[in-house]
């Protein structure tokens, strides 16, 4: 068995191994530069077998060589390996730049203890995305919320109040999962599988209220998991007050994984043409997702604070995805695809410009940023970069995700999605044009500040780079979510 | 009348129901953390609790081998007869009804005991009543328990519950002792910043701290 066929256990092996090992190293910098090389590999990993997934189709792997539906299986498809590519280059780009902000940040004791959390919060969010298996899905769940509790808490050098915020999670978090895996025992009990691929066997047209009701604990669970309108109260706080690193790396990644799991389970466990699902889409997803748009957007403007504010938005953002969802068809699926990965590029090109500027002034409040643009040009130009593209401007990935919803929402008779997407999109515009003005118009601050560092700019600058790259050839993103979305709603390869 | 059996049938699903709400009504109405946590801990056993019962066969027993079935196993046959791993891997396993009844097929042999499958009803705790948990249609025979309970059966008449769902509720029971250890970690590191763990006085100090009113006494750390 040659290493190229284990390729598809490499994302959740190795660092799951190498957390240890970084607990173990006598300092930070240490740990830095291991936790660094470890997920580098992991994201090549990943680029290689989205590489084998798009090219020879869906992968199959046989832990431990047991047969699903017996054992558990790694089933990778397009679908989830652009999830993976995208959780794995934030992490590749995150890792490296934390050092400089973690140091200030927290105990420089806990600097190996952290990047052991980052590690297996990596390892679970990996782990969710590739697996095959139903109930993995809840392991690798609860692998990676337990370490983000204890990451969000870290920040409690700086503000205590990121313990009350990680402690507000843990008991959602916890809620969310226990939901998840209640609606997985209907699942269960009604079929008696766990692997995904044989669940949808088993419940093709199979339409009763035990399914509905396991469905509906699912939706509910990783609802709050991802932030979905009403449940997202634990999400603002927790951003706000863990390390700015941390921060960066959630944001962009944990929330987008729990919608892809949605997206999983409404199409490749339970199928979309059961009336459930239909009316799931109808009266759940989308009057949740238009009142996260608008509701979080609104209240992104008046923040003081530029992290809850991007928090905010993240809530809203989350509101576009799901509406790509309810929208039913393989266009809006295709479009939520793609914005799910492209927010993943922009949110993470936010956070990490916030860390650099708290590393600098020590504040992420909305004052911290005036006249930043003199002070810290790159830094205040990677903000306005990935700024811009939250809000859709052309040339850049939030146009390509905002035009592809717009034409999915057109083309499946529903206009008034596109004038509400566009009308929430202007509300982007004021909170993030708020901040640019500040950065750009106001005079600079009295006495020294310096640039950033390299370490931080350097990766800072490959995800805004990103965000302008895939805004200009859309032929990966746009064109892998497309196959995808068809392979899933077509339940073929 | 048929409401009372309605009920009375499906008592462990009560029991999980009733459970799961006093867990959940803590965690919201609480405002001392560990009573939430204590709460949360309830929450989670219900669906413990769930688990477990999905599993039992009525008339099932722990699935470990009988000395009945020791006893068979070592009368000739070797280690390649027992239910394995090798049987595993052949692939196809579902379409042909289950490792276990491939393992079952051997054990048969072995035992020279007449086939005969159990009733479905016995698959469950309560005949014929779990089946249709909210009186859907009986579409919640289990396979692979229905499977691995005919094996059983045939080899020996011994039925054996269903191990699966108690060994997916062991990970969930680890996960949910990881979660309570966070969690009271993260209490008594909130009781060192703020000198309380009521979340109203929590909330009152945070307030005091972000916008100045008396200042010095509610923010001291």
């Amino acid at each position: 068995m040659s290493l190229a066929h284990q390729l598809p256990i490499i994302p959740v092996i190795t660092p799951l191994l190498a957390a240890p090992i970084a607990i173990l190293l006598p300092n930070g910098r240490l740990a830095h530069l291991w936790a660094t090389a470890i997920s580098w590999i992991v994201f090549a990993a990943c680029a290689l077998l989205l590489r084998d997934v798009a090219t020879a189709g869906v992968i199959s792997y046989h832990m431990g060589d047991w047969a699903p539906p017996i054992g558990i299986e790694y089933r990778i498809d397009l679908a989830n390996a652009l999830v993976l590519t995208l959780v794995s280059g934030i992490a590749a780009a995150v890792i490296p730049f934390s050092f400089a902000s973690i140091r200030t940040e927290i105990d420089e004791r806990q600097m190996p203890l952290f990047y052991a959390a980052s590690l297996i919060c990596m390892v679970g969010l990996l782990g969710v995305t590739i697996t095959g298996d139903a109930f993995n899905v809840f392991v690798f769940l609860e692998i990676s919320s337990l370490s983000t509790y204890a990451l969000v808490a870290l920040g409690a050098r700086r503000d205590r109040r990121a313990l009350t915020a990680s402690f507000n999670y843990l008991v959602m978090g916890t809620i969310g999962a226990t939901f998840f895996v209640i609606g997985l025992g209907l699942l269960y009990q009604a079929t008696g599988t766990l692997n995904m691929a044989d669940l949808k066997l088993h419940l093709a047209g199979n339409n009763n209220r035990m399914v509905e009701a396991g469905f509906a604990f699912i939706l509910v669970g990783m609802g709050l998991k991802a932030a979905m309108f009403p449940m997202h109260l634990w999400m603002p706080n927790a951003y706000t007050y863990a390390p700015s690193a941390v921060s960066a790396f959630l944001a962009s990644t944990s929330t987008k994984v729990a919608v892809y799991v949605i997206i999983r389970f409404i199409y490749s466990v339970i199928g979309a043409d059961f009336d459930f699902a239909s009316a799931a889409f109808a009266y759940v997803l989308t009057p949740l997702a238009v009142a996260g748009m608008f509701f979080a957007s609104i209240v992104a403007i008046f923040q003081a604070d530029v992290k809850r504010m991007l928090a905010y938005s993240s809530v809203g953002q989350i509101g576009y995805m799901l509406l790509g969802i309810s929208f039913g068809t393989e266009q809006g699926l295709s479009a939520s695809l793609v914005h799910l990965f492209n927010h993943g590029l922009m949110k993470g090109a936010l956070f990490m410009a916030v860390a650099a500027v708290v590393l600098r002034t020590g504040s992420h409040k909305i004052s911290a940023f005036e006249g930043l643009a003199r002070k810290m040009p790159f830094t205040a130009a990677a903000f306005i970069i990935a700024g811009l593209s939250l809000i859709g401007v052309p040339l850049t990935v939030g146009f390509i995700s905002k035009w592809q919803l717009l034409s999915a929402a057109f083309d499946s008779g529903r206009p008034w999605a596109g004038f509400l997407i566009v009308a929430s999109s202007l509300l982007a515009v004021v909170y993030i044009g708020r901040v640019i003005e500040l950065m750009i118009l106001r005079p600079a601050p009295e006495g020294e500040l310096k640039e950033a560092p390299l370490s931080m700019l350097a990766p800072l600058w490959v995800l805004a780079a990103a965000n302008i790259y895939f805004g200009l050839n859309t032929q990966l993103t746009v064109n892998l979510a497309e196959r995808a979305a068809a392979a899933l709603i077509g339940g073929g390869p | 009348m048929d409401f009372i059996t309605f009920v009375i049938e499906r008592y462990n699903y009560w029991i999980f129901i009733v459970l799961m709400m006093i867990g959940l009504y803590t965690v919201i109405a609480r405002g001392n953390l560990i009573k939430k946590l204590i709460g949360l801990n309830v929450f989670q056993t219900s669906v413990f609790i769930y688990y477990i019962s999905i599993g039992k066969i009525t008339g099932g027993t722990a699935p470990i081998y009988t000395s009945a079935d020791m006893e068979a196993r070592a009368g000739g046959h070797d280690a390649a007869a027992l239910p394995g791993k090798d049987a595993l891997g052949e692939g196809g396993l579902h379409t042909t009804g289950g490792d276990f009844a491939s393992a079952g097929n051997s054990l048969e042999e072995l035992t020279k005991a007449p086939h005969s499958a159990p009733p479905a009803e016995a698959l469950h705790s309560v005949p014929g009543a779990a089946n249709d948990l909210l009186s859907s249609p009986a579409l919640t025979v289990n396979d692979h328990a229905a499977a691995a309970a005919d094996a059983a059966h045939a080899a020996s008449n011994v039925i054996y519950s269903n191990p699966l769902p108690h060994v997916l509720i062991l990970t969930a029971i680890v996960v949910g002792v990881a979660t309570t250890a966070v969690g009271l970690a993260l209490v008594v590191r909130i009781r060192e910043a703020y000198g309380s763990i009521e979340e109203g006085e929590l909330e009152a100090v945070d307030v005091v701290a972000e916008f100045g009113v008396e200042s010095g006494d509610g923010a001291r750390a």
